[in-house]
């Protein structure tokens, strides 16, 4: 007689749809996801460990590591805890500079997102169209840091230059594109009734669930829960930016594209309003020397809003110039926690779809 | 008489070399604009470094599919595993057989030349047919592979296309009804007659029938048999070298054929636009150039070209602009809209024929 057997599959480390090296063993009934099991570590380069024999000062460019894609970001959550345990102040138009550069790189971010979630589903085109865009954001940093993916461009106590001359008018003028594009996406994407029944309704997640597994960033608003780090525990100069944190209910897919496309553009209000708001002159850097010596037994934790979430540092000192833990919690793989009841009873197809949607970055979860 | 069978076995073994060479050398050029037309519109510039602009990049990946090492995954079905493309690409050729190119025959060293290699009665069923078998070619190249992904894909395009096969050939059925003939020459000559394309009373026909054609040559936002993203390469994981080459070359050539269906069918075929007005007879700008028959053989096989790309450039458009279906839905949209649509067409079609039908005296 006939009889139905389920298969194992084996998802990664190489597969064109993993993002970077996750795996995942699935097994299937026929297409449909019985169970799963994501495995991590393809991509562990022991980075905290490292930093355990590093100055704090040298540590830094490790953090551009972590998550290569924002880079800013990670070096933002390491400063910020160097400089709350050491207790050292940044100069206002540091402040400005850094917030220009993050919020940048959240859209480089999410136009990478965009760019791999839409070639998963079979949207090719999008992905060239975010990567030309992102292109440009990297020219930007480029003139300002000189590297494109891993920038190291912030320093403790500040950033080590101004913005260079003509910088602030090219970044307006990539904003006013960036807009026009960004309707362009839209038009290609929000109404087009394949890329609605790809998204609506897969990989839904509920907000007390998401709260359970310590998802946050854009999947945790995008099942109606406004926590946001750039408003709730505002930090660098957040406070005296208006800004709206986009929202969704649905959980699915679906919304976590809607709140990451709102996203986008609350960056560009942001950064525009920074280049308005920046003080012309002013302090870069408040430390001259390179020495630090936090006090013995220090414990900070500092979290900054990235791109996928809550990407805070912790750190604990020993009274020596090396940190005796430096934590990373990233967001790639809390979120990543996620994965596995999200794809619970769904397509294959739908397995590429929940990873594009949770926004991972190997690098940022295996570190 | 035993003199005439030979001429024209002759005769119609050049031809069949003649339209096979053509398509094989079509083949590539598809692939060229293809990588040329997407580029251009995602932005970028697509292959520019063989020979001038790239035209030669197509030959150079040929070569190198040619050159590269044939290899059998050791656990395969080795005779199913070698068979499988060639299941899927001589259908695809074979269906070439039927299609007429131009509407006006030749004469070369004294023997008549038409410019298709057979004009049978039944030729669109043949069409029909003859492509329904390349679907074997994956679905067994998939499970020959002995290997879980390729394994998937042949699923999938089983269900595919099996339930593809339905719209689209009740989608012709409209055409048919208005032509009275399956004979592709017939079409096209009930088309000159008529006045008219068939696309004008059968606009849910071509769309219908063109959306299943997509499907069936599994290509974007169809092309779930292979979707990169998600099997890899689907059926043709396992292969490599020129046995892919012979997947790809047959996706291709699937592609000219049911275009040239559409073409035939609902587009005049070999026809100019508005085959009835005399005053455009300007367009077929071959006629008054070349003296006798030529004049109207090459005209006839200008538009034809010019149809048939037409449809490859939308073939390659609607690949720039959507995303995948997924499997359940692909089956759904077959099956929930598709289907009921071309019977819908059919039974507007037949009360629209009644109706202009003339009353029996």
């Amino acid at each position: 007689m006939f009889r139905t057997e389920q298969m194992e599959i084996n998802m990664g480390p190489q597969h064109p749809s993993t993002h970077g090296v996750l795996r995942i063993k699935l097994r299937l009934d026929g297409e449909r996801v019985v169970d799963s099991w994501p495995v991590i570590g393809y991509l562990h380069r022991g980075i905290e460990k490292l930093a355990e024999s590093r100055e704090y000062i040298k540590i830094t460019p490790y953090t551009d590591r972590t998550d290569y894609v924002n880079a800013m970001s990670g070096n933002l959550a390491y400063l910020g805890a160097v400089e709350k345990l050491c207790g050292i102040q940044v100069p206002e138009k540091a402040h400005y500079i850094r917030v220009i550069m993050v919020e940048l790189n959240r859209i480089a971010s999410h136009l990478l997102w965009l760019g791999t979630h839409a070639l998963d589903l079979g949207a090719m085109s999008i992905f060239l169209y975010g990567f030309r865009e992102r292109e440009m954001i990297l020219d930007l940093f480029e003139a300002y840091c000189g590297a494109r993916l891993t920038y190291n461009a912030f320093r403790i106590s500040g950033v080590p230059a101004d913005l260079p001359p003509g910088w602030a008018e090219e970044c307006r003028g990539f904003l006013r594109l960036f807009r026009e594009r960004h309707r362009e996406y839209e038009q290609i994407l929000t109404k087009n009734r394949i890329w609605l029944r790809r998204t609506k309704g897969v990989g839904v997640m509920d907000a007390e669930q998401c709260l359970a597994l310590s998802v946050t960033g854009p999947v945790l608003r995008a099942a109606g829960v406004a926590r946001d780090l750039r408003k709730d525990e505002s930090y660098a100069i957040y406070d005296r930016l208006d800004f709206e944190v986009p929202l969704a209910q649905a959980g699915d897919t679906y919304a976590r594209y809607e709140v990451r496309m709102a996203e986008m553009l609350q960056s560009a209000r942001m950064v525009e309003q920074c280049l308005d708001q920046m003080p012309a002159e002013g302090d870069l850097m408040s430390m001259k020397g390179r020495k630090m010596r936090p006090k013995k037994d220090e414990e900070v934790y500092f979290a900054i809003e990235g791109p996928r979430g809550e990407q805070g540092v912790y750190l604990i000192s020993d009274g020596t110039d090396r940190p005796y833990r430096c934590k990373l919690r990233n967001s790639s793989f809390a979120n990543l926690q996620a994965l596995a009841p999200m794809i619970q009873g769904e397509l294959v197809a739908d397995v590429v779809a929940v990873i594009g949607t949770l926004d991972i970055v190997l690098g940022d979860s295996d570190r | 008489m035993s003199a005439e069978l030979i001429t024209n076995l002759v005769l119609i073994t050049v031809k069949i070399g003649v339209v096979l060479t053509l398509v094989a050398l079509a083949v590539p050029l598809m692939i060229l604009m293809e990588r040329k037309i997407i580029g251009f519109m995602q932005a970028r510039i697509g292959p520019k470094r063989v020979g001038p602009s790239g035209v030669l990049q197509t030959i150079a990946d040929g070569l190198k599919l040619l050159l590269k090492e044939d290899i059998i995954p050791d656990k395969a079905d080795k005779t199913v595993f070698r068979l499988a493309p060639l299941i899927i690409l001589i259908p695809a050729f074979v269906a070439f057989a039927v299609i007429p190119f131009s509407g006006t025959s030749v004469t070369i060293l004294g023997q008549e030349i038409t410019p298709w290699i057979t004009d049978v009665n039944i030729g669109l069923l043949f069409v029909i047919s003859i492509s329904s078998v390349g679907v074997f070619g994956i679905v067994l190249g998939g499970w020959a592979s002995n290997s879980k992904y390729p394994l998937l894909g042949g699923l999938r395009s089983a269900a595919q296309m099996v339930s593809y096969e339905v719209p689209l050939g009740l989608a012709l059925v409209g055409g048919l009804m208005w032509a009275g003939t399956a004979s592709m020459v017939g079409i096209v000559e009930a088309q000159r007659q008529a006045g008219l394309w068939f696309f004008v009373p059968q606009v849910a026909g071509v769309l219908i029938y063109f959306i299943a054609g997509v499907a069936e040559t599994n290509r974007a936002p169809f092309d779930l048999p292979e979707a990169e993203t998600e099997l890899v390469s689907g059926f043709h994981t396992e292969y490599s070298g020129m046995r892919f080459g012979l997947f790809f070359i047959a996706e291709y050539a699937n592609m000219i054929v049911v275009s040239a269906v559409a073409t035939t069918l609902y587009f005049g075929g070999w026809l100019r636009p508005f085959p009835s007005v005399e005053a455009l007879a300007f367009l077929d700008i071959f006629n008054f150039i070349l003296p006798g028959a030529w004049g109207p053989f090459l005209s006839g096989i200008f538009w034809f070209t010019v149809k048939v790309s037409a449809f490859i450039f939308i073939y390659y458009w609607i690949r720039a602009t959507f995303p995948r279906y997924r499997y359940d839905q692909l089956m759904a949209v077959g099956w929930k809209w598709l289907l009921p649509l071309s019977l819908a067409n059919i039974l507007v079609t037949g009360v629209l024929l009644l109706w202009l039908q003339p009353a029996p005296a």
